[in-house]
């Protein structure tokens, strides 16, 4: 009753400081920028908050936070657009909603999927808000129960995921994950500052990749390039059949799915250092494990959808806790979040829950009021917006290239960005070709960071306890958070390989020669061995131990396959080739022309760079490519280019130069 | 907080930078005009670091200064542990006056210990703005209990946990701190920032850490009231002649000069002291400096430091920059240029012992 006698006034003070016409104004418009910064991806809440930063310092507290917030809470929704139109992944949140929301796009369902999405957003967020005002009051020696060894747990526990997503063959999947994982090792170690696979003469290397990079490698390209080939509207028969309001009928008929994963996505992202990169993932693979009948996933399930659309709102609540009574954001945007807040006067950490209970409050609700506000804006405009699905291709490609290069560039500014792109794209398009699973990959890359640095430092720390004491070590290593954990983590993998072989996460794939699925998995293996000797060759252990441990695993799955390969017969899923026959295989277009047209993009803007090479590819591509008229080609080309300057101008973004830009001053844009 | 008091402190704080916006107008006529100009403040950092804080509080604050009140807009760079930034500020920059940049110790540490890719030289730049700060170590209370007042002998045979982001950073400083007063500290490197390492302390899984001051009075000061912790010593100031003196924030706490002198085996002199000290200068009293780019004129370099002058003078400076910045000396003109010297000039013995140490120590090379 104690907690009740405390939230329940700061509570009545946070909602009188937010119901005011003022702060909801700056709640609206913070939403409405939220929104049309967060459709875009790889730009998202650090780009849209920057945009505002330099207006914060001077306005009035309540106004300021409400504003910020608004622009935060709608991102994870927003970006829903990109993944479910387009299969592009916009954030790290809406990474899973892809593997669903794509495929019923396709199907002309995408108002469906869309609202749907929404509107678990929505509950997700709203269902999140509510549990933390209590929890936020006792959350601190609970958060603190979390140490290294428990976020080690639950990284494992997103890793055990690729056994469901891993395909038809599992050692395929496991060596996709493992594959993912090297990938992200790349760079200067975490620890020692080692470098792999990269040195002092490749600079960007160093730096390893991003995610926005090798999500939309891996995702958006291969899809853009598979239905351009096809040159036909996202949607077959560019029709639409289910509506918005079906969406929302899903999602009251998988209310229950929606609410676990809702919860799912509190807890882990109240704990810190984790960020919202397992979170869908889990979900996902909780509405997998957890449905009766599997095998609509992947090509488009609605609860696909719900459930890691439930889980990435509520995370977005959950992250306010380490946040706000620590100090520690949970996200760059958090992080961003943290320093506005600064500029109003209030600093995050423990004495905001004890001296700001209202405030505190007041962000807690504005989060979930936006939610409202982002996700019925959202449901109105799905219908509207699902029609983009009904255009030729053809038409939307250019623009979509465009796009994903200039998001790829914020990720570094620099012109690696692009070729590095490029690089996992190709990735991208012959994993799907031969499919190996991309969303082990992609999980593998996205936890590689903390599955290293979580086992290494928890190794660590437990050796110097149990230095000190045999029953100090245990105490550390076996606590009931993290046996708890193991527990699920083994049920789920046991789930998992029984059931993985009904879960066709990328739909069905013909088999064919046996010439290039062997071809691309020796190439994959020589990649392996050449990890694995420059791992060996590494001078610090901490440095060494993980890249050279997984890369060992990833060459003994290669060899096995090999092995099975020489064995198999042609129609075994081993190889699996998508050009074989099917969609892919009928395309009126070819694979290499049509990847062709992207590169001329790139090398283009290596040296004349971005703008000069977008005008060219534009009215190249829209007058050779889709064959319009010159009036139209011109007219698209320079709204194309407008819209970019007009982005770019007002987010403060500069555009990749070329080599031209090196040797003539041009004023801006064409720097 | 209450919503009136927050509206009112807005209000103040307006109405004073609109006066002092008045009585700096006529004095400043010698200034270039800036009027409807974008200022871009190049960080090499990203959005989330301590560099976008103390770059976000005094954007605003330029911007009001300078003379024609241009748009100052923060630009975020980050990439090779902010060497890509600086080395695009030494060949790319245009010395039009529209662009400066933000530089802290992290990008001092590379380039004093040679890391291959500096391609900057810090003496080509122009500095207009020297911002200081300090740093407190800290042990839980059992082991503070240890101590003997200022001998730290006591902690001698412990094993201590620290929480580290890498022995090249800035966490070298307390690294051979702890080493020279004879503890056994392992750091546990990987962390991604110094309140995870503060995290871990609270978890009990470290129990030895530091926190940059304006850190400690917003992330430990609460923790040492509830007794968690104990504040073991801070790294100190710096006076007019160089000499270390107790940190102006904390002044009741004594320096790790005071409690090296009074524990068995550390000397404040020698190769170690002159290289801790050194190193401690260009990672704390001289950590973040604003500079213009090589070939700038006398008149945009007067410009800016005339402009954080102002910034220093408004009333209200004491007051806001406390919280976000702590008591620290904010240094412009001569000033700044000693610090810049003193920051990024290390004696060669004291870099040659940095280097070898990091590498017997720890195993790091930088080739």
């Amino acid at each position: 009753m104690d907690l009740l006698a405390t939230a329940l006034p700061a509570l009545g003070e946070a909602f009188a400081l937010i119901l005011q016409p003022r702060q909801l104004m700056f709640l609206v418009l913070g939403v409405l920028l939220g929104l049309s910064v967060g459709v875009f991806p790889g730009l998202g809440g650090i780009a849209g908050l920057s945009l505002v930063l330099p207006f914060i310092f001077g306005m009035e507290s309540v106004s300021g936070l409400a504003l910020m917030v608004g622009l935060i809470a709608v991102i994870p929704t927003s970006d829903t657009f990109a993944s479910v139109l387009m299969g592009i992944p916009g954030s790290s949140a809406s990474q899973a909603t892809v593997l669903d929301g794509f495929p019923l796009a396709k199907k002309g369902e995408a108002a469906r999927a869309l609202s749907a999405a929404f509107v678990s957003s929505l509950f997700g967020g709203l269902l999140g808000a509510s549990v933390l005002t209590f929890f936020i009051l006792v959350a601190r020696p609970l958060v603190l129960a979390f140490g290294l060894p428990e976020m080690l747990m639950i990284t494992i526990l997103g890793l055990s995921m690729v056994a469901v997503l891993a395909g038809r063959v599992p050692l395929k999947g496991v060596a996709a994950a493992c594959l993912g994982l090297m990938l992200g090792t790349v760079g200067e170690a975490a620890a020692g500052g080692s470098l792999r696979m990269s040195s002092y003469d490749t600079p960007y290397l160093m730096d390893g990749f991003k995610l926005v990079i090798v999500g939309l490698g891996i995702f958006a390209i291969p899809e853009i390039v598979s239905l351009l080939r096809q040159d036909r509207a996202i949607a077959r028969d560019a029709a639409l059949g289910a509506g918005w309001l079906d969406g929302v009928k899903d999602w009251f008929a998988n209310i229950w799915l929606s609410i676990r994963c809702s919860v799912i996505g509190v807890i882990v992202g109240v704990i810190p250092g984790l960020g919202g990169s397992v979170v869908d993932w889990i979900a996902y693979g909780h509405t997998v494990q957890s449905a009766k009948d599997k095998t609509g996933f992947g090509s488009g399930d609605i609860r696909g959808v719900i459930g890691p659309e439930s889980s990435n709102n509520a995370k977005e609540g959950g992250g306010l806790v380490p946040t706000l009574i620590f100090g520690i954001p949970g996200s760059g945007s958090m992080a961003v979040f943290i320093g506005g807040m600064a500029l109003l006067g209030y600093d995050a950490g423990p004495q905001l829950i004890s001296n700001d209970l209202d405030i505190t409050y007041t962000i807690v609700w504005s989060l979930a009021l936006a939610n409202v506000v982002g996700a019925g804006l959202c449901i109105a405009l799905s219908g509207p917006i699902a029609k983009l699905t009904t255009i030729r291709f053809t038409l939307l490609a250019p623009f979509l290239f465009m796009m994903i290069s200039f998001a790829a560039f914020q990720s570094r500014q620099s012109l690696g960005d692009l070729v590095a792109l490029f690089g996992i794209g190709l990735l991208g398009i012959l994993l799907r070709r031969f499919d190996w699973s991309r969303p082990a990959f992609l999980i593998g890359f996205v936890l590689s960071d903390q599955a290293e640095n979580y086992s290494n430092m928890a190794n660590q720390i437990a050796s110097s306890k149990f230095r000190r004491g045999f029953d100090a070590g245990i105490d550390y290593i076996a606590s009931p958070i993290s046996l708890t954990l193991l527990i699920i983590i083994i049920v789920s993998v046991v789930i998992g390989i029984r059931q993985a072989k009904q879960i066709l996460p990328e739909g069905a794939v013909e088999t064919g020669a046996k010439r290039a699925p062997m071809i691309f998995l020796l190439c994959i293996t020589a990649y392996l061995c050449v990890a694995w000797y420059d791992a060996f060759t590494i001078r610090m252990v901490g440095d060494k131990i993980f890249p050279l441990t997984v890369s060992s695993v990833a060459i003994v799955c290669c060899v096995a396959m090999l092995v099975q390969m020489m064995r198999a017969e042609e129609t075994s899923p081993l190889f699996a080739d998508r050009e074989a026959g099917g969609e892919d295989a009928q395309a009126p277009h070819g694979l290499w022309g049509t990847l062709a047209w992207f590169a001329v993009l790139l090398m283009l803007s290596a040296l004349v760079g971005f703008i000069l090479a977008l005008a060219v590819f534009l009215v190249t591509f829209l007058k050779v490519r889709a064959g319009l008229s010159w009036q139209r080609t011109l007219m698209l080309s320079a709204l194309g280019i407008g819209f970019m300057c007009l982005m770019a101008g007002v987010l403060n973004r500069d555009f990749p130069p070329g080599l031209l830009q090196d040797y003539v001053d041009l004023p801006w844009p064409f720097t | 907080m209450s919503l009136f008091s927050t509206t009112k402190r807005t209000v103040t704080r307006t109405a004073s930078a609109i006066l002092l916006a008045m009585g700096f107008a006529t004095a400043a006529h010698a200034d270039m005009d800036l009027s409807g100009e974008t200022v871009e403040w190049v960080i090499p950092f990203s959005e989330s670091g301590g560099s976008a804080k103390w770059a976000n509080f005094y954007a605003p604050l330029l911007a009001e200064a300078l003379p024609g009140e241009p748009t100052v807009v923060v630009k975020f760079m980050p990439g090779a542990g902010s060497t890509k930034g600086a080395n695009w500020f030494q060949e790319q920059a245009k010395a039009d006056g529209m662009t400066i940049f933000g530089s802290s110790g992290s990008t001092q540490f590379p380039y004093l210990l040679g890391d291959p890719r500096v391609r900057y030289e810090y003496s080509d730049w122009n500095v207009v703005l020297a911002s200081g700060t300090g740093g407190v170590a800290y042990l839980p209370p059992d082991m503070a209990k240890k101590m003997d007042g200022l001998d730290a002998s006591g902690l001698q045979g412990e094993d201590f946990i620290y929480g580290s982001q890498g022995a090249t950073r800035l966490d070298l400083v307390p690294l051979l701190a702890w080493e020279m007063l004879g503890l056994s500290v392992e750091p546990v490197f990987g962390i991604k920032g110094r309140g995870d390492g503060r995290l871990m302390f609270e978890r009990g899984e470290a129990n030895i850490d530091y926190q940059t001051s304006s850190s400690f009075l917003k992330g430990v000061a609460p923790l040492v009231e509830e007794g968690k912790a104990v504040p073991m010593m801070a790294w100190g100031a710096l006076d007019e002649d160089g000499d270390i003196v107790r940190d102006p924030t904390f002044p009741d706490m004594p320096t790790f000069k005071e409690v090296c002198d009074a524990t068995d085996g550390c000397e404040t002199s020698g190769e170690k002291w002159e290289a801790w000290k050194a190193f401690f200068i260009a990672g704390f009293p001289a950590q973040k400096m604003v500079f213009l780019p090589k070939g700038a004129t006398e008149e945009m370099i007067e410009t800016y430091s005339n402009a954080f002058k102002k910034v220093h003078a408004r009333d209200d400076f004491a007051e806001i920059s406390k919280k976000r910045l702590g008591v620290y000396p904010q240094m412009t003109g001569e000033q700044a240029a000693a610090t810049l010297k003193q920051g990024t000039q290390v004696p060669a013995k004291a870099k040659a012992f940095v280097v070898n140490w990091l590498e017997e120590r720890y195993g790091v090379t930088l080739k």
